[in-house]
């Protein structure tokens, strides 16, 4: 069966427990046709990067599934049913990973929603900048 | 004359981070070498938004290769990974204050 990663987020003013029971209860939609969850996790409340139905935060999941397509239609449609579910997003993947994804590795490291805009350089604009300027001042 | 002058102030920006990043091609000054080509390098992975913010603008427009050094079958990889991202929120599709 074909391997999937799919993140889905829950409206901000749904309490945490009640967004894990939805976890649960999209899982077993996987399982029912025949799939397995492999991994849950949970990302909690992040800041969303722009409001999303008036929405300025949102809880986010993350499944990695080993499960038939039509486990996946399945489990998509429910979520597109369902009102406290924003949005989600599932592809497919080679292969899935085993630890912890990327967002927790992340978040471990104890930095919080805000500095997520700009690195802790100030990329490569004003490099860019510097070498017209050079000219402009040489001729 | 110019030349050596110009990449001098370009190491202030780009690639530093590349693990052998000085290893110097003589003449040519630094290459510049793409940061995910080399072994051990990141993944690139639409949840990571810490490594994908250092690929966008303060705007939040995705970076050229010209001037990240990515080559283009990373980039294109980077630019869905981008897209992904932006679609769920963890990055913006644009970045007002920013622009200021």
């Amino acid at each position: 069966m074909p391997y999937y990663e799919s993140v889905f987020i829950v409206r901000q003013d749904v309490p945490a427990t009640q967004v894990e029971a939805l976890a649960t209860q999209f899982a077993d939609i996987i399982r029912k046709d025949g799939g397995t969850v492999a991994k849950t996790e949970q990302w909690g409340l992040r800041t969303l990067a722009y409001r999303i139905k008036k929405n300025r935060k949102g809880h986010y999941v993350l499944f990695n599934i080993d499960a038939p397509p039509a486990a996946i239609d399945e489990m998509e449609r429910n979520m597109r049913l369902h009102e406290d579910v924003l949005r989600f997003l599932t592809v497919r993947v080679e292969e899935l990973e085993s630890g912890p994804s990327a967002m927790m590795r992340r978040d471990e490291r104890g930095d919080g929603e805000r500095g997520h805009d700009r690195g802790d350089r100030p990329h490569r604009a004003p490099r860019r900048n510097a070498a017209p300027i050079e000219e402009g001042a040489s001729t | 004359m110019s030349m050596p002058h110009s990449s001098s102030s370009s190491q202030s920006g780009a690639p530093r981070r590349s693990g052998g990043g000085g290893g110097g091609r003589g003449y040519f000054g630094r290459r510049k070498t793409c940061p995910f080509s080399s072994p051990g390098s990141p993944k690139i992975d639409y949840k990571d938004v810490r490594l994908l913010t250092r690929f966008i603008s303060e705007r939040g427009k995705i970076v050229p290769s010209r001037i990240t050094a990515v080559s283009a079958k990373k980039q294109r990889l980077l630019t869905q990974a981008i897209k992904r991202a932006r679609f769920l929120a963890l990055l913006p599709y644009a970045n007002e204050r920013a622009g200021a």
